[in-house]
């Protein structure tokens, strides 16, 4: 009976799963295999083959590759110095840390179009201080800007996550073998915090490589990502069909990272799906 | 016997406001066992991550071999460390683990491997080469810590409570082992506990702190008959403590009766503490004992009795082999040599002694 009456708290999250996660993947998979009349086709799949499309997969790719690189060299340091600090110390830097996402995302990044424009804050006090003005608004590099001050938070949560589980003592354990520092960390810190690093790079990664709000609010409209693309046959153009399409390809590039990851990722600890 | 490999000069140590370590003065002397007993919070631990290389002295010197290593990180000590956890690296296999330090150093892998195969016989692990960590049970991951350490041929060893988180069995087996082991490699011992028992098994010399002070230093036969203090004696095996009055050389004065002991020089009718251990108070017929009391708890403990014997306003502990019925009169006889006097704590140091966990 007991047993019976527990499986009952799952139902929200069944109903909650089957109602915006499962129909909505189905959706996306109805109208991206099959043409206006409502045959099976792959034309829509196979869309991506336009030189315009394909250029804009391959952008998507690099800058979320990019930015996932960036946001890892500029955590991994971070979260070390924030796994070290007692909780009082530590508690105040997450906080400064965290309260931008309190912010709606797009306020934020339209903070940043503001700060980066020509005649913007930046631009104000560098040619105040006799500085060359900084022209990076509507360049690939205001994007990759926007997508690690955007998900930097999330490549930094499962990083420290990680190293606050490994035991001080091992650690220690290393030094007093003759490890020097960085010995230790090649050979003990680093192997043991992988699933950190997987898990943090897919949840920089995923949501950089889909991402259409960063690229058209810090990339005008001249620098258009795979985001943006799909965004446009959905809002502008009404072509269901061509935009699941083109987002079955996405998930595939998706669903290939994740094998990736999992590949370097034994335990399974990092796992985000 | 006589080299000290380490000498702690004046090392003091504090974190914030709360004093550590007060000056404290110690060597060890080359193959010894030396056991740093006392409760949680005396400085033990801190001691030994001091010698270890992991926290410097606020004040003092290290010195290993006569050289001051006192600034030196811990990969550059001749030592190694045995920590209380384990502290095994959990993502590779034993023989990766035990290989470690090893391989930092350049070795080759045939002396490795040839280490490898001799360090998991000395610790009855044998064929566990390809194991995980993880798949091991505790006993035997502190064994392979252990070995871990062993390999480098480390001039000292510094365990860290290696044996707090086993079972009681599996606790007496590894003390055995242990002591083996250290009579095998031949090299010096520095080990971590809180309990007393398994001080007096492995020791050659036991350093009992407390509060950040060393109150006592001895052979583990002189630490528990001649305790020097009050904190001692409780600190290590039962004991009943009894302010006394030293009337003159060879005779105490305690509880309204005289009784003779074997002490000298602590000056006429001067205030002290006296130590009779349960298993020294004898108890005999009423008229035969220097006081006389009453039974007032019995339990059996297996190899004797425990009991409480109430004597002119005081609860006496006594381990016997006997066994008195509670509410039988009694009376309680104590031999010379067996009653310790201990001079009563002056400096306010010493206060602290008194002040149990």
């Amino acid at each position: 009976m007991l047993k019976n009456k527990k499986k009952w708290f799952a139902a929200p999250f069944l109903i909650w799963s089957v109602g915006f996660i499962l129909i909505p993947l189905g959706m996306v998979f109805y109208y991206g295999l099959r043409d206006k009349s409502g045959a099976f086709t792959l034309e829509n799949v196979l869309a991506i083959g336009t030189p315009e499309r394909l250029k804009a997969l391959w952008l998507s790719l690099l800058l979320s590759f990019i930015a996932t690189i960036i946001c890892l060299l500029l955590g991994y340091p971070l979260a070390s110095i924030l796994s070290k600090m007692s909780r009082n110390q530590h508690s105040m830097i997450v906080m400064i840390f965290i309260l931008p996402m309190w912010m709606n995302f797009l306020l934020r990044t339209l903070a940043w179009q503001t700060l980066l424009e020509k005649t913007g804050v930046i631009n104000n006090i560098l040619t105040f201080l006799h500085l060359p003005a900084l022209n990076i608004i509507n360049t690939p590099y205001a994007i990759i800007l926007g997508m690690v001050y955007n998900f930097l938070p999330f490549m930094v949560l499962p990083l420290y996550n990680s190293l606050t589980k490994i035991d001080p003592s091992v650690i220690n354990a290393a030094r007093d073998l003759g490890a020097n520092g960085v010995q230790t960390f090649c050979k003990i810190t680093l192997p043991l915090t992988v699933p950190g690093i997987i898990s943090g790079i897919t949840m920089v990664f995923v949501p950089a490589l889909t991402t259409f709000v960063i690229s058209s609010l810090l990339g005008g409209s001249k620098i258009l990502l795979i985001g943006n693309i799909i965004e446009q046959q959905f809002t502008q153009a009404s072509n269901w069909q061509l935009g699941s399409g083109l987002s079955i390809v996405l998930m595939i590039f998706i669903i290939i990272n994740m094998i990736i990851t999992s590949i370097f990722d034994k335990d399974g600890e990092g796992a985000v799906l | 016997m006589s080299i000290k490999l380490i000498d702690l000069q004046h090392i003091s140590k504090s974190y914030g406001s709360n004093m550590v370590l007060d000056d404290m003065n110690l060597y060890i002397r080359e193959n010894e066992f030396l056991t740093l007993l006392g409760p949680s919070g005396c400085g033990k631990t801190t001691t030994l991550r001091i010698i270890g290389g992991f926290e410097s002295p606020d004040t003092g010197h290290v010195m290993f071999n006569g050289t001051d290593i006192t600034k030196l990180p811990p990969n550059k000590r001749q030592l190694n460390t045995v920590f209380q956890k384990y502290a095994l690296f959990t993502h590779m296999n034993i023989e990766e683990n035990i290989a470690f330090g090893l391989r930092i150093k350049g070795k080759t892998d045939q002396y490795i491997k040839d280490k490898i195969k001799y360090a998991l016989k000395l610790v009855n692990l044998d064929g566990y080469e390809k194991r995980m960590p993880d798949s091991l049970s505790g006993g035997q991951q502190q064994r392979i810590a252990i070995a871990r350490a062993i390999v480098n041929e480390p001039k000292l060893l510094l365990l860290d409570e290696p044996l707090g988180a086993l079972d009681l069995k599996l606790r007496q087996d590894m003390q055995y082992e242990l002591i083996r082991l250290k009579n095998e490699l031949g090299i010096t011992f520095i080990y971590v506990t809180h309990d007393q028992e398994e001080a007096l098994t492995m020791s050659d010399t036991i350093v009992v702190m407390n509060q950040g002070y060393i109150q006592q230093i001895g052979t583990p036969e002189s630490i528990y008959n001649e305790p020097e203090n009050a904190f001692v004696a409780d600190f290590i095996g039962d004991s009943n403590i009894i302010d006394a009055v030293m009337v003159r050389d060879e005779l105490v004065s305690f509880l309204g009766a005289r009784f003779a002991c074997v002490d000298k020089g602590f000056g006429e009718n001067k205030p002290v503490d006296v130590v009779i251990r349960p298993e020294d108070v004898l108890l005999v017929a009423p008229d035969e004992g220097t006081i006389c009391g009453e039974v007032s708890h019995l339990i059996f403990k297996g190899v004797h009795y425990e009991m409480e014997v109430m004597a002119n306003g005081f609860e006496w502990l006594v381990h016997s082999t006997t066994m008195f019925p509670v509410g039988t009169k009694v009376g309680i006889k104590v031999d010379p040599f067996n009653i310790q006097i201990m001079n009563k704590p002056v400096s306010e140091d010493e206060e602290a002694v008194g002040v149990e966990e």
